[in-house]
């Protein structure tokens, strides 16, 4: 056997074989790169080489005005499961005293009275990146903004490894502990609404989803309605907007109580 | 002549058992998110079960098949004991190392990322390890099986090589390149970013190289299946193969067509050109080729042993058949699931009409039907034929291998065809619970619940399959004779080159993956935006 008398168009395999497949190629590639592209009314091209480029999936280069922003500020946060994850004792320390300033609502072990956020224990992805949300004008809060906007890209990390620091405790507003609704185990899947317990702890913890256990209850209910009513934006993907819009009023209400009936320690230790 | 059965029956036997461990699992996937349980309230349970399944159905169990049966064509079909023996063992060995270190981190819930890999989902790096011991554990095999066939060629220059063995090396090439794509996602993306080397990954790169793998890898799960039609099963019912020229010229087709077709996978995805998606779609098409001659063949020859039996009458002759013979039900239950999966598959490779059925759970009542059923019924069928030879006892009864067939052929049926209707209605796969008490998908519960009692009678038919094995292996012993292939109507006496050898083919698969993937991946490959933060499972 020899390669010459195999790669040979005189051999009427080889010649049969490389001209079918060859042809083929040849007319998908016309039909796919330019009958195709042509025949969709609704696409519109400079010419042929621009259809061509479309077809191959060749990235079309943005326009060189800036565009007008439209809708929204959106988080620019970047969150990686390894954002902050082994902070310095230096840096809590810094967030320590940084932290003061955080007191009055948040309370001076990290525990609210105020129907504010429990920071104590919180995890560090989630504060980081809600400061960095506020600071940039992507999420808005009268009393809140103000305090986030002068802080420096530092001053946010160390504030996170701190109140991640600081021990889980109770919270102060204590309820007897209800049944778990069903949102928060099976959500809806027909509606498209995950387990609350899917990204917040529970079933499983999703990188930038803080756990909600003892947290206020007015607190997390005032702010499912700002997701459903778009007044709060800086979910990713819209992710909690599609799930608050898709919730009842009464199933927004359980959520809320639920959680904020569990104690803090049954928060699930991933992290 | 099965000079080194050890080898085989070690193949065989691990292959098996696993597919039992595997059958299990997918019981209870169907059971506890159909209608007929509550719910186990952590669908971290059931993807981690689910990508034990799948780990093990798609790489571990059908590659130790196609294995142990290259290994026993090659000694049987070149009448030569086989070359490399110690190699032979060292790939084994290095599949269930392979293997078990895949499972430990799956068993463990740290790389619930299905068998599809899903970055920038990642998991534990030994999932991936393993994975990668059980494709080099495979090309040890490749390699064997064409060196086996250099050391015969050179014995016998210019002879025909043994139909059994062209089809096995032919199936053997196929993977070879077809593993190259995992392997390269593998290698190059996954794993370092599972060794913290890197924390972002190119999730699109990424998905174009498991489709350069993903789809080819069902021609190598079906070469043993289509081996075993023509080489086996004419020979089973006492008929003769009707053409050993189409036979290698279907071969032929699948290695060359198989390879350049994988982006009908990624219809949806954004970061493939449309016109890329259409040539690879009409490429797919053209697999039908080797399987409708096929079809032909095969059912010629069928007819051929029909008529040799007294078989009259345009239609009379199907009742001469001998359909007390397991190959001949499983090969009729065969075609009749690969008649169903394929007419299924014209939809998901068609660009338009995949828009209605991508991700449903149409997509797993296709692959179900085509691998589960079409396939694996061989895989008994070749286990039935081959272990009296392997065991030198006769298998128990033949009463209860014709059971088990017909319980896999009746419980497959039962369990894909619902899984087939809800998918049209729109019920997304790979979802751990479905809340049937919403009027929305109400209506679904009762097909919902069909298909999972058929999960269980395929449960009761695999489990059946194993004990007809074990009990084989303590049967009276018995001279079961020399292991031989079918004989065609014409005696082979010469063979053009083309045909009798793989240089043309293997040069025509690389060209058309070139010519098919090139682009795609060079532009996703040198762009530098395209890589997105991996997502580690089960980190915070």
């Amino acid at each position: 056997m020899s390669a010459r008398e195999l790669f040979t168009f005189r051999n009427p395999y080889f010649s049969a074989a490389v001209g079918l497949a060859g042809g083929l190629f040849v007319v998908t590639a016309v039909v796919g790169f330019i009958v195709l592209p042509y025949a969709q009314k609704d696409l519109q091209f400079a010419g042929l080489w621009d259809a061509i480029c479309s077809a191959a999936g060749l990235p079309q280069r943005a326009a060189s005005v800036p565009t007008a922003r439209v809708g929204p500020h959106l988080s620019e946060a970047v969150l990686t499961p390894t954002t902050l994850a082994s902070p310095s004792q230096e840096s809590i320390g810094r967030g320590a005293t940084l932290a003061q300033r955080c007191a009055i609502c948040h309370g001076p072990t990290g525990i609210s009275r105020a129907d504010s956020p429990n920071l104590a224990g919180q995890y560090a992805a989630v504060i980081y990146k809600e400061l960095v949300d506020f600071r940039a004008g992507a999420r808005t809060n009268a009393v809140m903004s103000p305090f986030a906007v002068n802080l420096t890209d530092q001053e946010i990390a160390d504030l996170a490894a701190y109140y991640a620091y600081l021990p889980r405790l109770p919270a102060y507003h204590p309820t007897p502990q209800l049944p778990k609704p069903r949102i928060v185990i099976y959500g809806a899947p027909v509606r498209g609404i995950a387990p609350c317990g899917a990204c917040h702890g529970s079933l499983d913890n999703k990188t930038g989803s803080p756990w909600l256990e003892g947290q206020s209850e007015t607190y997390m209910k005032a702010q499912l309605q700002a997701f459903a009513a778009s007044r709060r934006t800086n979910d990713i993907s819209q992710q909690m907007r599609n799930v608050a819009r898709a919730m009842t009023p009464r199933e927004i209400d359980e959520a809320a109580a639920y959680y904020a009936s569990q104690p803090p320690e049954i928060v699930k230790a991933t992290d | 002549m099965l000079v080194n059965r050890k080898l085989i029956l070690a193949h065989f036997w691990f292959a098996f058992a696993v597919f039992g461990l595997a059958l299990c699992l997918g019981a209870w996937q169907m059971f506890v998110r159909s209608p007929l349980y509550t719910w186990i309230s952590n669908p971290e349970w059931y993807y981690r079960s689910l990508t034990a399944h799948g780990t093990v159905m798609g790489y571990v169990f059908p590659t130790l098949v196609a294995m142990g049966f290259g290994y026993a064509i090659s000694e049987s079909a070149l009448k030569q004991p086989l070359v490399g023996l110690r190699w032979a063992w060292g790939g084994f060995w290095l599949i269930v190392a392979g293997a078990v270190m895949a499972m430990v981190p799956v068993a463990l819930g740290r790389a619930s990322v299905l068998y599809t890999f899903y970055p920038p989902l990642i998991g534990n790096a030994f999932y991936y390890i393993g994975v990668v011991l059980v494709v080099v554990g495979s090309w040890v095999w490749v390699a064997l099986m064409s060196i086996n066939l250099r050391v015969w060629r050179r014995a016998h220059p210019g002879e025909p090589v043994p139909l059994a063995m062209f089809a096995n090396v032919a199936g053997s090439y196929l993977w070879a390149w077809t593993a190259v794509g995992a392997a390269l996602e593998l290698l190059l993306q996954i794993i370092p970013v599972a060794l913290g080397l890197k924390t972002t990954i190119d999730a699109g790169l990424a998905r174009v190289f498991f489709s350069w793998t993903l789809h080819a890898i069902v021609y190598f799960w079906l070469m043993p299946t289509y081996i075993a039609y023509y080489t086996i099963v004419p020979r089973a019912i006492g008929g003769r193969l009707y053409s050993d020229t189409m036979a290698r010229i279907s071969f032929i087709l699948f290695l060359v067509v198989a390879m350049p077709i994988g982006m009908h996978h990624t219809f949806a995805d954004p970061q493939v050109g449309a016109g890329f998606k259409f040539i690879h779609s009409t490429f797919t098409a053209l697999v039908a080729l080797p399987t409708l001659l096929t079809v032909f063949t095969i059912c010629a020859s069928v007819e051929i042993a029909a008529r040799l039996r007294g078989g009259r009458g345009p239609f009379g002759w199907i009742s001469a058949l001998p359909w007390q013979n397991p190959i001949m039900l499983a090969v009729a239950f065969s075609f009749v699931l690969l008649g169903f999966g394929g007419a299924g598959g014209l939809i998901n490779m068609s660009y338009q009409l995949d828009a209605t059925i991508h991700n449903t759970q149409w997509i797993t009542g296709h692959f179900h039907l085509i691998f589960g059923g079409a396939i694996v019924i061989m895989y008994f069928a070749i286990a039935y034929d081959l272990w009296p030879h392997l065991t030198g006892r006769a298998l128990p009864s033949l009463a209860l291998v014709r059971t088990q067939l017909w319980l896999w052929f009746v419980g497959m049926i039962v369990t894909t065809f619902p899984w087939h209707w809800v998918g049209i209605l729109g019920m997304p796969r790979r979802m751990a619970y479905y809340d049937y008490s919403d009027p929305a998908i109400a209506p679904q519960a009762f097909s919902v619940t069909l298909s999972a009692i058929g999960a269980f009678v395929l449960l009761i038919s695999g489990l059946l399959f194993l004990v007809i094995l074990a009990r084989g292996m303590r049967q009276g012993a018995t001279d079961a004779g020399v292991w031989r292939f079918s004989v065609p109507v014409h005696p082979v006496r010469a063979v053009p080159l083309a045909l009798n050898s793989y240089a043309i083919w293997v040069a025509l698969m690389i060209g058309l993956t070139v010519t098919n993937y090139g682009y795609p991946i060079l532009t996703l490959a040198t762009r530098a935006d395209t890589s997105v933060p991996a997502i580690y499972v089960g980190a915070q």
